[in-house]
């Protein structure tokens, strides 16, 4: 029967790529965390020594201030691009003129790459030659912005490149939420005496929350990879300052020849992000099937 | 929405401040690209250009220097687009009819399979760099670009799939049922009925992998090097390896030079770009 | 032009039966109407005939023939469905056409075809636009088109109107039913509205939750429906379901009140059965009427009075429960005082503990 045909068709077609997904992803990881639980160092050994390579991972210096960093970077980003892309969706829901305009000036940082992002922020932060100097020949002779080159604050120059190049992405999805929510509730509320800001906080920000859910899981997984622009934008340096989990495993795997460390520290990374996601992904399918 | 009763000048003063913020790196990497280099070391970044030279431009397109060689970005950007090209196509055809397959000729498991490819995603690259890296040099295509497309292609294929299904659920199924009365199969049912109407979604999906691709530093520094490295692994290493003198003119250049074709599809194209980032996010 | 018989066709998803033992049978040129709510099973069964779902158990047959393996195409049979499915990217004609080309009709018969739906139709003049530019109606036609191109033994019509406005819905009763008595070929046609069903039907299967609850011409569904649901659910307003008492004589009596109604239609063993016993009466709003006489009378206060025009409704309290009358205009008023009197010939009795038709 032709119908049968097209049924069987159909899964027919699906199965290069679900072999390609099988293999590509689940049994590459499965590959990876082999090879984290072996001895292998510059070539991959295929047996098995338990958790010494987790082991001696944790106890390497590199990767525990690795930990530090994506800890601090990733809370900070976080926060601060959902706060700046709230605060921006709501002005710009105001009704503005040239809103679209706007709303592409904020976010054509996404369309560039993360190094070309570096590159740049890198020349701005410049202590001899950018902000710096500005300001100073400005008068103020005595202002210092060396964080890039400071180890104890280079961490946090990584965040201001980061944010300015998300934060439009939380704005759009943020402003796609003030739009998806009906008029109407804002006018009962303002018919039962509320002001516009009480109404903001009590009811238009609590019906984010879908919105809010989303960008947290999207973002985080962004900062944990990390990599293209803290190498762009500071080496990982000065010295180790900002390292992060993925240019150790990088430097781990393809530079220093601990392969089985860097395959822990591939391994760690994933772990974070199916923590947060899996719970995610889960939730939004239960939705999907109920509705 | 109802207006803030907040004093209209803050607002605008606000977002115009706020978007000035945004311009300023743009500005700063473009007006640095076109000056003359003493001109910046003595003046200030964010200053206009007293004279305007766009040697730093030839120089980073032509002459610049790449770890040991010294012709410029040029190689580097036909790589690109040689790498581009190829993966952005496979891995939106291939989506499409994943997509197709998945929401008009469902069966048992085909949301799971959906969300095991989704997973796709939102991998950390990391977690199976390793093993890529492995079995391309394995498959004899370690080092060329070949093994960019290939990568491309295959985790392209996750996210074009997410965009095409998640469009494709919108189309009433009875459309298919129509079709099907009429005698159309599978594929014809694809060609005739389906395919016409996805123009918008092809759009935001060859936009998106276009982007991600151009814009990847990851697989191109692991899989390759030298000279068959993409454009941003040039661009790091122009702007991370210097000898003598910083040529920070050269360098922006060389940003802008890279920056360029995304940006410019962006402005081009941009509400499409919008619709690519909102297509998984937001649900209800 | 052909005969339709559903035997015993059962339809399961996993442990879930959603149609029990569906047989019907439809004489050639009829017009069938599936009528039932949503989640009746009305559509599945459509579906069925038309080759879009599996058939779990049982036959359905097309003249005789066994068809339950048989592709869509192959089936004969046309489909108009509820958003009529145009092709969005093609134009009316290229929708049309469309089945004929993937039979790879040649050209010249095509346009012949195109044509002479077209006319029929009367949508020649939009063959060149696209589905996005038709009103609803024209669209509806396009639809209908597409169905009568293929000269179907079977047209299958899947709640064609419900997404029109209400006035463009009656024209459209009345050009479907005008296409039907020209073409005389046989229809299968689910809704769940019951004017439609009343008024287009030949024969009518009033479904519910998988379940046919009662199979007959339209009149018969109307005045002698066999179960309560049937009753309640065919007829607008809907019919009166008052609690009384059947007595050895044949009486209903309604309390409290103290109004008595003879005349039922009933047979003996009914009555003995039931003497005594609760039932519920059943009498349509048409059939009481305002009075002066004294058999089978009551005294009401209205409660509600709504014009609509033709008539008028009452609406009253009777016995234990309220109840409607379709009266003549300006007869009551809000809160006036009025004797009616029932039709005991139109009236039935349903059994309160099975649902069913007391006879």
């Amino acid at each position: 029967m032709e119908k049968r045909l097209s049924r069987h068709l159909s899964k027919l077609v699906l199965v290069p790529s679900a072999m390609l997904v099988f293999i590509a992803i689940y049994l590459f990881i499965a590959w990876t965390a082999w090879i984290s639980v072996s001895s292998s160092r510059v070539m991959p050994v295929y047996d098995f020594v338990g958790l010494e390579q987790f082991v001696r991972l944790w106890s390497t210096p590199r990767w525990i201030i690795a930990v530090q960093n994506i800890t601090i970077f990733t809370s900070l980003f976080l926060i601060l691009t959902i706060f700046l892309g709230l605060l921006i969706a709501i002005l710009l829901d105001q009704r503005i003129r040239a809103e679209g305009l706007l709303r592409g000036i904020y976010l054509y940082p996404m369309a560039l790459s993360f190094i070309v992002t570096g590159t740049a922020w890198k020349w701005i932060m410049n202590p001899g030659l950018g902000i710096q100097k500005v300001v100073r020949d400005l008068g103020w002779a005595s202002f210092t912005f060396d964080w890039i080159a400071d180890p104890r604050f280079a961490i946090y120059t990584v965040v201001i490149a980061a944010v300015w190049q998300s934060t439009g992405f939380t704005m759009a999805i943020f402003l796609a939420g003030l739009r998806g929510i009906d008029g109407s509730i804002i006018k009962a509320a303002q018919i039962d005496g509320a002001s516009l800001p009480h109404i903001y906080a009590k009811v238009i920000l609590p019906m984010l929350r879908p919105a809010l859910l989303s960008v947290v899981v999207l973002l985080s997984h962004i900062a944990i990879k990390s990599f293209d622009l803290v190498l762009a934008l500071t080496g990982g340096g000065p010295g180790s300052a900002t390292e992060l989990p993925s240019t150790f495993m990088f430097s781990a795997s393809f530079r220093r020849n601990q392969l089985g460390v860097g395959a822990a520290s591939a391994i760690m990374m994933l772990m974070t992000i199916a923590a947060t996601l899996v719970p995610y992904l889960y939730r939004e399918f239960r939705s999907e099937r109920d509705a | 929405m109802p207006r803030i009763r907040f004093d209209r000048v803050f607002i605008y003063g606000s977002l115009i401040f706020i978007a000035a913020i945004y311009l300023m790196p743009l500005w700063v990497m473009i007006a640095t690209s076109i000056k003359d280099l003493d001109e910046i070391y003595a003046g200030s970044f964010v200053a206009l250009p007293k004279s305007i030279t766009f040697e730093p431009w030839a120089k980073a397109w032509a002459t610049a220097c790449v770890g040991t060689e010294c012709a410029g970005l040029r190689g580097y950007f036909l790589n690109s687009i040689l790498m581009c090209l190829p993966a952005v196509a496979i891995s939106t055809l291939i989506g499409s009819i994943n997509g197709y397959a998945l929401t008009k000729w469902r069966f048992r498991g085909s949301k799971l399979l959906f969300g095991l490819m989704m997973f796709g995603c939102f991998l950390p690259l990391q977690s199976v760099l390793l093993p890529i890296a492995f079995t391309v040099g394995r498959l004899g295509l370690a080092g060329t670009i070949w093994s960019l497309i290939l990568v491309h292609s295959v985790y392209g294929i996750a996210f074009t799939t997410l965009f095409f299904r998640n469009y494709f659920i919108t189309i009433p199924d009875e459309l298919v049922r129509a079709a099907i009365i009429d005698g159309a199969g599978f594929f014809r049912i694809y060609w005739s009925v389906i395919l016409p109407t996805s123009t918008p979604i092809i759009v935001v999906s060859c936009i998106w992998q276009f982007t991600s691709i151009w814009n990847d530093f990851l697989f191109g520094v692991s899989l390759t090097s030298g000279q068959n490295a993409p454009m941003t692994v040039a661009l790091n290493n122009i702007v991370n390896v210097t000898m003598g003198r910083k040529q920070y003119n050269v360098d922006m250049a060389a940003a802008m030079i890279a920056g360029l074709p995304t940006l410019l599809v962006y402005v081009v194209a941009g509400r499409y770009f919008v619709r690519g980032l909102t297509a998984g996010a937001v649900k209800g | 032009m052909a005969t339709l018989s559903i035997d015993k066709v059962r339809k399961t998803f996993g442990a879930v039966t959603v149609l029990h033992d569906i047989s019907l049978d439809v004489g050639d040129g009829e017009f069938l109407v599936l009528l039932g709510p949503s989640g009746c099973g009305k559509s599945t069964l459509l579906n069925m005939i038309a080759g879009l779902e599996e058939i779990s158990g049982g036959e359905i047959r097309i003249d005789g023939k066994r068809i339950n393996e048989r592709h869509a195409k192959e089936r004969d049979i046309a489909m108009v469905f509820q958003s009529y499915a145009l092709y969005p990217t093609m134009s009316v004609r290229r929708n049309i056409e469309f089945g004929m080309r993937v039979r790879k009709v040649p050209k010249r018969e095509r346009e012949d075809a195109v044509k002479r739906v077209a006319d029929l139709l009367q949508i020649a003049q939009l063959l060149e636009r696209k589905p996005s530019q038709l009103s609803g109606g024209q669209r509806q036609r396009v639809a209908m088109g597409r169905a009568l191109v293929r000269d179907p033994k079977l047209f299958l019509f899947d709640e064609p109107l419900s997404n029109l406005d209400a006035k463009l819905r009656v024209d459209m009763r009345t050009e479907i039913k005008k296409l039907y008595h020209r073409l005389r070929t046989t229809v299968v046609y689910v809704t769940h509205d019951q004017i439609e069903a009343m008024t287009m039907a030949t024969k009518v299967a009033v479904m519910k939750d998988g379940y046919i609850q009662q199979f007959a011409d339209p009149t018969t569904v109307y005045e002698t429906p066999e179960t309560l649901y049937v009753a309640r659910f065919v007829g607008s307003p809907a019919m009166n379901i008052i609690p009384a008492t059947l007595t050895a004589s044949g009486r209903v009596d309604i309390n409290p009140g103290g109004i008595a109604i003879s005349g039922v239609k009933l047979s003996a063993t009914a009555i003995t059965t039931f003497a005594g016993k609760r039932v519920l009466l059943g009498v349509r709003p048409e059939n009481i009427e305002k009075t002066n006489g004294s058999h089978n009378t009551f005294d009401v206060q209205i409660d509600v009075v709504e014009p609509t025009g033709p008539d008028t409704l009452a609406f009253f309290r009777l016995g234990e429960t309220d109840a409607v009358a379709r009266l003549q205009p300006r007869s009551v008023e809000t809160g006036g005082q009025a004797r009616l009197t029932i039709d005991a010939s139109k009236a039935i009795l349903f059994d309160p503990k099975t649902d069913l038709r007391i006879k």
